[in-house]
């Protein structure tokens, strides 16, 4: 197959930057998009050129350190899939494409189609674990947790923290990434004793990071190469409301003593 | 001849590690804060012992390559993570666990650590529950287990086909607490290029920021490898693309010693290679085998028009199949373990039987178990890898067999380390699977995760407060003493050696070539003549790789293919050690399968009058050939028997 390939280009966080046209040839159907890029690095650098900088490391589709708009659209064209399990024979031949790094004031460029992504490190140590140590924890069994409970939280924690949401958001929300992580540790018992101070934490670090707001297009969802869904934005904005409700509260009580 | 004692206590297994625990110095908490410690990668095993660390009130710097902790490569684990935990009541215990582990790793692992592994297993799965792990559970809401392969009891914990990433997620949100407490120190986008001596102990590390390019000093008063295993000498792995072998090496290269490198797993299910332009492989879990029948055709006629796309795999009747782990082993079946099932294929692939385009693929068939069970049943049990297959393949396994092939998965040598798991340097640490304590010549499923964390959270924090107690009146380590300059100096020199060597070949050239001698002459069977050859090429290669390779690029900026030119110059000297280890070594062993030690009907033949011990390679410099040390395996408790599957 045979591809004409419009690539961002940028040095370093500093350079402006712009899209670069190449041309590869001879690619098979089976490849991978990463082994087409590959291909396509291979013959850079036989003619002195620098290759294309991409984020990439299991290309098994768990990782999340893959990220790429394809065709203006996060991880390309299939539901359900990051960029490295996408495959070449999902285009067709002869085919433009278009590849740019996320673009979110939160995850600036660091060269290429590398953005950094720190800022979802930083949420977490906001408040995404549960407060125990590697000592004095009750056997395993001790806390029955109902399956169905069990299972929403499982889809909630399937999150890979790539960054899709933010980068299909009109507004570059990451209330996706946020409220899977909130919604994992709220539906467990086990989760629940830090539920209120987590989820305030969490949306303070996350606003003060330069994230949008959410205004429910829905996009994240869609978008999601683990296909998360949106009802966790909705568990979390509840979490959220009863936990400013109870540190009212909380803050009343102390006024009366 | 270096004296390779493990140190473990002497009373009985079962009262070692209490014993251990009950003798062992502790540091008072005033004092933690003035000691420094170095942890290099932030898998199962470096996230877990980190997150512990920073929490025992240690000032704790942790390094990973990728840009964040939480893509380490052991959430790609999917199977699970086992535990005598005895949940089933089928009979499980301690004592069994690590009997299976001493068993299937074919009585080349040391009985003391694995005892202390089977024993700590359980509390394992107490921290990640508590630490919020949504693992598989029963409607009642207690903890669902299933079985694995090489055992006769249900031991494994699991969530869906993704357990390592939700223990990685575990470990990482433990990790980041510690990292929002300023007990850790996070350096990402890092690879660490050397290990530093300081009089005879390890007291730092020389880091490269793959941002900037920058070359940085770092000190401790111990450093703990946990940089996972080194596959990626294979050039095609089911490891990460960036999975190295590297700050394991650098280690050895300043005097640990290497235990066992020969010993590989190559894993039975993988998707088969399909051209050239591969880059990387990807395992089916070892689960699919529950419910899977492994056959080729009977017929070589067959198997060339299968292979040419003649006929379909379903066009050939049951009479003309040869289910042919079945036939050799009828008391495991498919069932088998790794090693086993992994030679079979490959001998009916090398005899003219293999299927694919390439002649390198077996089927893995569920037609038997849909008309038994159920689409339905199936899918429930398999669903997201057959969704994964066909999104690679294009081929839908409800319809037509999976085609799998044997690849490379785990690594079971690595670092030497004792008891205390320290290599032969003082203070320095090798946890997880970048050591080569407990899986022996060949590591049981679902046991990767479980020695990970048992090493990270509950084995590491005990055995080095017993040398940090004696470290209470160092002072912070100068990174400008003299042998931090050395270092540097050999690190910026070696870096522009590969900057200016303006060759005309890539880094890849030379990993795919590597990958391909290791394949052939220390892969899946080895020989005393291949291997000899293989010294042979991987010198050639060496010599080649420092006289031709370009890489493009800066040292100052971010330059993937530099970083890939370090690992890759790293993995050709592994690559002549993994041959050495296999040329001595001869015997069939685990993962190691000696052309000239087998029985009659083509089985492993074990050597344990003249092979029970560990070999642990010795850097000799660059100009040298390494030298052998030998700790000898005693088998105290379990009495090592010829594996039997038949």
């Amino acid at each position: 197959m045979i591809f004409t390939l419009k690539i961002w280009r940028q040095k370093n966080a500093a350079d402006k930057g712009g899209l670069v046209t190449y041309k590869v040839e001879d690619i098979s159907a089976d490849s991978s998009f990463f082994e087409m890029l590959d291909l396509l690095n291979q013959q850079l650098i036989a003619r002195g050129d620098d290759p294309v900088a991409f984020d990439h490391d299991c290309r098994e589709g768990i990782c999340g350190t893959c990220s790429l708009y394809i065709n203006g659209r996060p991880h390309g064209p299939l539901k359900g899939v990051t960029t490295c399990q996408l495959h070449m024979r999902s285009f067709s031949n002869g085919e433009t494409i278009y590849i740019e790094p996320w673009r979110c004031g939160a995850f600036p460029v660091l060269k290429d189609l590398i953005v950094d992504r720190s800022a979802f490190d930083m949420i977490i140590q906001a408040g995404g674990y549960i407060s125990v140590n590697s000592g004095g924890i009750p056997d395993a069994n001790t806390i029955p947790v109902p399956k169905p409970d069990s299972d929403a939280a499982f889809d909630a924690a399937a999150c890979i923290g790539c960054g899709a949401c933010v980068a299909s958001c009109p507004n570059a929300s990451a209330m996706l990434f946020v409220s899977s992580k909130i919604s994992h540790l709220a539906l467990l018992p086990q989760g629940r004793v830090e539920a209120e101070r987590r989820v305030q934490q969490m949306v303070a670090t996350m606003d003060s990071l330069g994230f949008g707001s959410c205004s429910n297009t829905y996009a994240c969802e869609a978008e999601c190469p683990k296909e998360i869904s949106v009802v966790n934005i909705a568990r979390m904005n509840r979490e959220y409301l009863a936990a400013k409700l109870f540190a009212e509260k909380e803050k009343q009580i102390s006024f009366s003593l | 001849m270096i004296n390779l004692n493990a140190g473990a206590p002497k009373v009985p297994l079962a009262e070692q590690w209490s014993s251990y625990k009950a003798g062992c110095k502790l540091v008072n908490p005033n004092n933690k804060r003035k000691l420094d410690i170095i942890v290099v990668g932030t898998g199962l095993a470096g996230a877990s012992a980190a997150a512990t660390l920073g929490q025992l009130g240690y000032n704790v710097k942790v390094f990973c390559y990728q840009d964040t902790p939480r893509r380490a490569h052991s959430i790609a684990a999917q199977g699970g993570i086992n535990a005598a935990k005895n949940y089933p009541n089928d009979g499980d215990n301690v004592y069994r666990l690590f009997y299976d582990t001493i068993k299937g790793g074919d009585y080349r692992a040391r009985e003391s650590n694995v005892y202390r592994l089977a024993s700590i297993s359980p509390r394992i799965i107490d921290l990640c529950v508590a630490q919020g792990v949504p693992f598989a559970r029963e409607y009642g809401g207690l903890l669902a287990n299933r079985s694995f392969g090489g055992t006769q009891v249900s031991r494994t914990f699991y969530a869906r086909g993704q357990t390592g990433q939700q223990l990685l997620i575990g470990a990482y949100s433990a990790l980041s607490r510690q990292i929002a407490e300023g007990t850790v120190k996070l350096y990402n986008r890092r690879d660490i290029l050397d290990v530093v001596i300081v009089e005879g102990h390890a007291r730092g590390v020389i880091a490269r920021n793959l941002v900037t390019g920058e070359i940085e000093r770092h000190s401790a008063h111990a450093v703990v490898i946990a940089s996972g295993g080194y596959g990626n000498v294979f050039y095609l792995s089911t490891n990460a693309m960036g999975s190295n072998v590297t700050p394991a090496w650098s280690a050895y290269k300043k005097g640990a010693l290497f235990a066992n490198p020969c010993f590989t797993q190559i894993h039975p299910t993988c998707i088969p290679v399909h051209g050239e332009f591969q880059s990387k492989l990807t395992l089916m879990s070892e689960s699919l085998r529950n419910d899977g029948r492994i056959w080729v055709p009977l017929d070589k006629s067959d198997a060339e028009k299968l292979r040419q796309k003649k006929i379909r795999p379903e066009d050939i009747t049951e009479a003309k199949r040869d289910y042919y782990l079945e036939r050799r082993y009828p008391a495991f079946g498919n069932l088998v373990p790794r090693d086993v099932a992994s030679r079979a294929a490959k001998e009916r692939c090398d005899a003219g039987y293999g299927v694919g385009t390439t002649g390198l693929a077996v089927y893995l068939d569920f037609s038997d178990s849909i008309r038994r069970l159920g689409k339905e049943a199936i899918a429930a049990r398999y669903g997201n890898l057959f969704q994964m297959y066909e999104q690679i393949v294009a081929d839908n396994p409800y319809k037509t067999p999976m085609m799998i092939y044997p690849a490379v998965h785990y690594t079971m040598g690595g670092l030497w380390v004792d008891y205390e798991l320290k290599t032969t340097v003082p203070g320095l640490y090798a946890i997880g699977e970048c050591n080569f304590s407990d899986h022996g010549a060949n590591r049981l499923g679902a046991s990767a995760l479980m020695q990970g964390l048992a090493d990270g959270y509950f084995v590491l924090p005990y055995t080095i407060s017993g040398y940090l107690s004696s470290e209470i009146h160092t002072p912070q380590i100068s990174t400008t003493l003299p042998e931090f300059e050395e270092a540097v100096r050999n690190v910026t020199d070696r870096l522009n050696r590969l900057k200016n060597t303006n060759g005309s070949e890539s880094v890849d050239h030379f990993h795919r070539k590597l990958g391909k001698i290791m394949w052939e002459y220390c892969g899946m069977s080895r020989n005393e003549a291949g291997l000899k050859k293989a010294i042979g090429l991987i010198d050639e290669l060496k010599k080649e790789f420092a006289a031709n390779v370009k890489v493009p690029g800066g040292l100052k900026e971010y330059n993937p293919e530099l970083e890939k030119a370090w690992r890759v110059q790293d993995f050709i000297e592994l690559g002549d050690l993994m041959v050495r280890d296999a040329l001595q070594r001869r015997e069939s062993c685990g993962g190691h399968f000696r052309e000239e030690s087998q029985t009659p009907d083509g089985e492993a033949l074990r050597n344990d009058d003249e092979f029970a011990f560990v070999a642990a390679w010795q850097f000799k410099g660059d100009s040298s050939e390494p030298e052998m040390h030998r700790e000898e395996l005693h088998f105290e408790t379990v009495a090592p028997s010829q594996r039997s599957y038949k």
